[in-house]
């Protein structure tokens, strides 16, 4: 369609933009849809659209009956063939605790951004196979986000450096230390003059005591940590409000009301799984209703935050401090530099109501002073030492990170550097703009980088050192709260690779070959008492944790007096707002396919990045013409300059984006992450600087005339509505406010029409078993996709790559609809997780023609793809659209490592076949198996599928709806629950929590307020 | 013109169709029914070369072995293990330590290179047995694996198609025997097997399934 006409054609959207309860219950995904274009009902209608043209070269009839005639033939001789005859080898010696085909779990940490995530990992016969949150570890609580599932792909990634390089050329370590030899003699005698290392941010104790030591042995040299996606505003912020660099600790459990400024803490805060649980727990379906809390967001771009939120305003990033100054002089605090807001009254009122129970927090992307005022404003209603505690930071330099890399571009530009290592970081990729690193790198006269690709770093230095991935290597890491977790590997390194720890050994020490495990178990002596060491040492690494390691809490006073007066207002010119891309983060995962395919939360967007606008900033470019076709999306591109520099990003316009705002993502457009991610977006970091790594102005946009095609799956397996004209009819998603449900209890199912469940022309088949169910809970699910990578990972699903999921051929078993309501502007946003429904009488059972999906005794709706012959039918029958066809051997069955990532619990799939959600049946018989192995029945929790475990938010429970006392059971009598088109009689054993909001009816176009008297 | 075929060709005709027909039907059949059955293609009872010669005759029927010390996870998880080379060494370091037959033996535990056994009981890989599940409720070793100690090479003793594992997902009664029975070589169905059977399906909570997903996944 054309997004041209937006803002000038109401007509359009007039649905939408009515007030009150019609317009809010209205829903929908794309503006495609709300314009019912062609394109879309073609989606809509034919689930796959050009399905039966595959073939780009039009072949004549004769030779489609010889393919046709040779195939048959061929099929047929299959039968004739025996199995390839298989060897069994088994060890030599057999490890201890290992048994033969059951998987053992150990926990470890990954860092995300530095910070640790504890994990616990699956290992079968050695080989780690998939990821799980560690319950003991306080970042994690038994979840994990997509990232940390990814991390099992990364190890296996088959671009991962696997040799020492000079100059591009194979060596090996010992030719590495022989060339290292000299010149550190040489910088050692002037005691580490010109030596310089750039790391990662580092919160391992004994990485950084190592660098202590080298740096006490050399004082002259010195240390830089640095990530392009900095937390030096946090810092700065806290410095500003207390005179040193705290972290806030938050506790969303404490806090009724929470007011977040561009704090994007659903996936942008190192606790991000901790909180997500945390603010859930307040929400989700049998908590406590007059418990729920209240969410405000201000925010410039779209997060999911905002997409939880009971209000989100949108304003853009460099608005949002006149904003809190306001909000501040309301706590009556001295903020000078208020900008009136009508919303600031009834949230200050609000906050003030909740007291020390209230929370204020500010993003990275707003300036320091907004962190202080948010201190100070915590302080001033009384929060600090209930929603909010500050203890020392976990990184071992806090803060600085961009000014500390600048200072060392600026003296390798006046030649003072004469080796400069590089660990773990690649700043030639994601160094700001500004900095011009690539010139000042060339004259340093001895580079070295450590990394675990060969990327666009390693590609401009004279020694590349292969990286073991942390799954490979022994280390520490810290928690955001300080927890300390050991680091252990699940296998020895793949290739001949060394880990940061043992390759800064070798800096130390000239001679012996270095072990990571020596030197993290000779940290851990003195922290762990010499006494006991080893109990205390094995029980650090059984439980992934070292207990009592979290800092303590910190005695602060905020000082609202310190908060500088604002700058002037910059001009209205248009800005850009950098942000860290939901999928590859900063880029460092830009050569995973699962994240890569991961549809964006919001934008639903895969394998690219894009520049996103408002509508009305649309309109005001000159509108931005995006027409959906069966191959995707073709939007406009433009030219973006900023200062004198330039890129070239596809155009989009995102619904709920601030006015005035140009998002983009940084993580794209790498040239050496890899086969996966090379070629792929744009680099936004080609715009970015030092002096405003998160917010510019003056950008220019200028269209260039150009088109570009981009995979987006919003409109993909879109729920079919009655002529899709009154999209509320089927009551697909449902919604109520926290008043409408305390007022009527079944309001949720009044939003429905239910018939008699008698009405069916099919006998009643009673479940005497086990009934397996699953609920999904709207209020809890905060968009995440956590739930999409678990489920790839543990069920061996498919990469398919950009130009398949651009035809809608996407293969992820569960996905996640986001759905708008209210007007495009700034529209509430909700996330439907869609797994196979297990419907009781399920239509695509019926209409296949070789048995190869039926029922099972316990109500699963079985999937046997050695019977599958690739009819289609099931998925032209099943009205959630949830089947997957295997169009072409998506799979990846060359690979080496590939095989060894895979499930070996779950049958890898190839062309032709359907396949689908099994409620991870794998799972459901190891169960089994081992409840009656060991004599007993199976009991609640026994089995938690992969989309259930990953959840950060909990918003997936799963269990035996015939066992009255489940989880599952409890949550399907809550007055929230319902069924997915209930109304066609499928019975689905996957059944919503309606999602509740919790409005605040004093803020000006509350979406709840009109609801009060209707 | 004279007639070049006598009256009875006509019924020839017909016969040869009929028969011609049946013919047909008998070779496709076979194709379809009796030749993916046949032990060609099953290996039913092909005793298969291995890298050591191991004869279970020896160690199970000779030396009365119990399976599961070398089977260690039998009843523990789906595979019931195939014993690494320092079970063998740990007699064999004493008996025929010079042997050359048990080279390979010795060769894979000084070198740390795993013998490499030919797997003789091959389901088809979207198949997921359990043998814990089993040995577990009451099935015997030897009700599929047939007199494992009379066998000097192992041989498939059951046809191991889908047919042959539902007869007893049916009727397991027909089967069952005591857990302590399970590991025993010498167990006979009794003459009451089918009593027998249905008070240990109830005394061990057999619940056998025929649903896809108990065995595909």
């Amino acid at each position: 369609m054309s997004h041209e006409n937006l803002p000038a054609s109401p007509v359009e959207f007039e649905g939408v933009r009515r007030p009150g309860a019609a317009a809010r219950r209205r829903y929908w995904k794309s503006l495609d849809e709300l314009a019912k274009t062609p394109a879309f009902m073609d989606f809509l209608h034919r689930e796959f659209p050009e399905q039966a043209s595959m073939f780009e070269d039009e072949k004549g009839r004769r030779e489609f009956l010889t393919l046709m005639g040779a195939s048959l033939a061929l099929a047929g001789l299959t039968a004739c063939t025996k199995q390839p005859e298989e060897r069994i080898l088994p060890y030599v010696r057999q490890p201890e605790a290992l048994v033969p085909g059951r998987p053992l779990f150990f926990a470890t940490a990954a860092s995300h951004d530095g910070y640790a995530r504890g994990l616990l990992v699956e290992s079968h016969e050695g080989r780690p196979t998939k990821v799980e949150g560690n319950p003991d570890h306080p970042a994690s609580l038994g979840a994990t986000d997509s990232f940390g599932q990814a991390h099992v792909l990364g190890l296996y990634d088959p671009d991962r450096s696997k040799a020492v390089l000079y100059l591009g050329q194979l060596r090996t370590w010992g030719d590495f230390r022989a060339a290292l030899r000299e010149p550190l003699a040489k910088l050692k005698a002037k005691g580490g003059a010109g030596l310089r290392f750039l790391t990662g941010r580092v919160t391992s104790p004994t990485l950084a005591a190592q660098m202590q030591e080298l740096l006490q042995s050399m004082p002259a040299a010195k240390w830089v940590s640095w990530e392009p996606v900095s937390r030096d505003n946090t810092r700065a912020g806290a410095v500003m409000a207390f005179g040193e660099p705290v972290e806030p600790q938050y506790r969303f459990d404490q806090a009724d009301v929470i007011l977040s400024l561009e704090a994007d803490f659903v996936s942008g805060h190192p606790a991000s799984l901790r909180l997500v649980r945390e603010f859930a727990s307040r929400r989700r379906g049998g908590s406590e209703l007059a418990a729920m809390n209240r969410l405000y967001v201000v925010e410039g771009s779209p997060t999911l935050t905002g997409a939880s939120a009971d209000h989100r305003l949108a304003l853009r990033s460099s608005a949002i401090e006149g904003f809190a100054r306001a909000v501040a002089a309301g706590c009556g605090l001295p903020a000078s530099g208020a900008v009136a807001h009508d919303w600031v009254a009834p949230l200050v009122k609000d906050l003030k109501r909740a007291g020390s129970k209230a929370l204020v927090l500010a993003g990275e992307s707003q300036p320091p002073a907004v962190h202080a005022l948010a201190h100070a404003i915590n302080e001033a209603l009384g929060a600090i030492g209930t929603t909010v505690s500050y203890t020392a930071p976990a990184e071992a330099q806090p803060g600085g990170e961009t000014a500390a890399l600048a200072a060392l571009v600026d003296e390798m530009r006046q030649g003072q550097v004469e080796m400069l290592v590089v660990l773990g970081a690649n700043p030639v990729y994601a160094a700001p703009a500004d900095l011009k690193l690539v010139e000042a790198l060339d004259k340093v006269p001895f580079r070295v980088h450590h990394g675990l690709t060969v990327d666009e770093t390693a590609g401009r230095v004279h020694w590349h050192l292969p990286a073991s991935h942390p799954l490979e290597s022994w280390g520490d890491l810290r928690a955001v709260d300080g927890t300390a977790t050991i680091v252990q590997p699940l296998i020895a390194p793949l290739y001949h690779t060394l880990s940061e720890i043992e390759v800064l050994d070798a800096f130390a020490r000239a001679e012996g070959t270095p072990k990571g495990y020596d030197v993290v178990r000779a940290h851990w002596r003195t922290p762990l008492g010499a006494s006991d060491f080893e109990a205390r040492w094995n029980r650090a690494l059984n439980d992934g944790v070292v207990a009592g390691s979290a800092f303590p809490a910190k005695a602060v006073k905020a000082r609202a007096s310190t908060i500088p007066a604002p700058a002037a207002a910059a001009a209205a010119s248009l800005e850009v707002a950098f942000r860290p891309d939901p999928s590859v983060f900063d880029g460092r995962f830009a050569n995973l396919g699962w994240l890569q395919e991961l549809p964006k939360p919001l934008t639903k967007v895969t394998w690219d990045n894009l520049a996103l606008v408002s509508p009305k900033t649309a309109a005001e470019l000159g509108g931005v013409a995006t027409e959906q076709t069966a191959r995707g999306h073709v939007t406009e591109v433009a030219e973006l300059s900023l200062d004198g520099r330039t890129l070239k990003a596809p155009l989009w316009v995102l619904p709920g984006h601030a006015d005035g705002v140009v998002t983009l993502h940084l993580g794209y457009g790498r040239t050496r992450a890899g086969q996966i991610g090379n070629g792929t977006g744009f680099d936004a970091y080609a715009l970015r600087t030092s002096s405003a790594p998160w917010t510019a102005s003056g950008l220019q946009v200028r269209k260039t005339g150009e088109t570009a095609r981009i995979a987006c799956t919003q409109d993909h397996w879109t729920i079919e509505q009655p002529e899709h004209q009154q999209a509320h009819e089927r009551h697909v998603v449902r919604s109520v406010t926290r008043d409408e449900l305390a007022k009527d209890e079944h309001v949720v199912h009044k939003l429905g029409h239910v018939p008699d469940p008698g009405l069916s022309l099919y006998p009643p088949v009673e479940y005497k078993g086990h009934a397996w169910g699953m609920t999904i809970d709207m209020s809890a699910c905060v968009g995440c996709n956590a739930c999409v990578t678990a489920c790839q990972s543990e069920n061996n699903v498919p990469v398919v790559g950009k130009e398949q999921v651009a035809r809608g051929r996407e293969m992820h078993w569960i996905r996640v609809d986001r759905y708008y309501a209210g007007a495009p502007e700034n529209p509430e946003t909700f996330h439907q997780p869609i797994p196979c429904m297990q419907c009781e009488n399920a239509p695509c059972e019926v209409v296949c023609p070789v048995a190869a999906t039926v029922h099972s005794d316990e109500g699963l709706n079985d999937m046997v793809y050695n019977r599958c012959v690739g009819t289609r039918y099931c998925s032209n029958n099943c009205p959630y659209k949830v089947r997957r066809f295997n169009f072409l051997l998506y799979q990846d069955w060359d690979t080496p490592t590939f095989k060894m990532q895979r499930n070996p619990e779950v049958t890898v799939r190839s062309r032709g076949v359907m396949e689908k959600c099994t409620y991870c049946v794998q799972r459901i018989s190891r169960a089994r198996i081992d409840a009656k192995n060991q004599g007993r029945e199976m009991k609640d929790g026994d089995v938690v599928t992969a989309c259930e475990a990953a959840c950060p938010a909990q918003a997936i429970v799963f269990g035996d709806v015939n066992d009255k006392t489940s989880r599952v059971a409890k949550l399907k009598a809550d007055p929230r629950n319902y069924a997915l088109l209930a109304e066609l009689q499928t019975k689905p054993r996957t059944t919503y929590l309606a999602a509740v909001r919790n409005p605040n009816p004093e803020i000006p176009g509350a979406s709840g307020q009109d609801e009060r008297h209707g | 013109m004279a007639q070049v075929f006598p009256r009875q060709a006509n019924d020839f005709a017909r016969a040869s169709l009929v028969i011609g027909g049946v013919v047909a039907a008998a070779v496709l059949g076979s194709f379809f029914f009796v030749w993916p059955r046949s032990s060609y293609m099953t290996r039913q009872k092909e005793a298969r070369s291995q890298p050591v010669p191991f004869y279970h005759l020896h160690h199970v029927g000779g030396m009365g072995l119990d399976c599961r010390y070398c089977h260690t996870s039998v009843d523990k998880s789906a595979v019931a293990g195939i014993p690494p080379t320092k079970t063998c060494m740990n007699c064999h370091s004493q008996i025929f330590k010079d042997s050359p037959t048990l080279e390979p033996v010795r060769a894979s535990f000084r070198d740390g290179t795993a013998l490499e056994w030919v797997k003789v009981h091959d389901l088809p890989d979207f198949v997921y047995f359990n043998h814990s599940a089993h040995v577990n409720k009451g099935v015997g070793c030897t009700t599929c694996h047939g007199p494992i100690d009379k066998m000097a090479f192992v041989w498939q003793e059951k046809s191991l198609l889908m047919e042959w594992c539902l007869e007893c997902h049916r009727a397991p009664e027909k089967y069952l025997r005591p857990r302590s029975e399970v590991y025993s070589v010498a167990w006979q169905p009794p003459s009451n097997q089918l009593e027998l059977g249905r008070k240990l399906a109830l005394d061990y909570g057999v619940q056998t399934s025929t649903s896809c997903s108990t065995c595909h996944r």
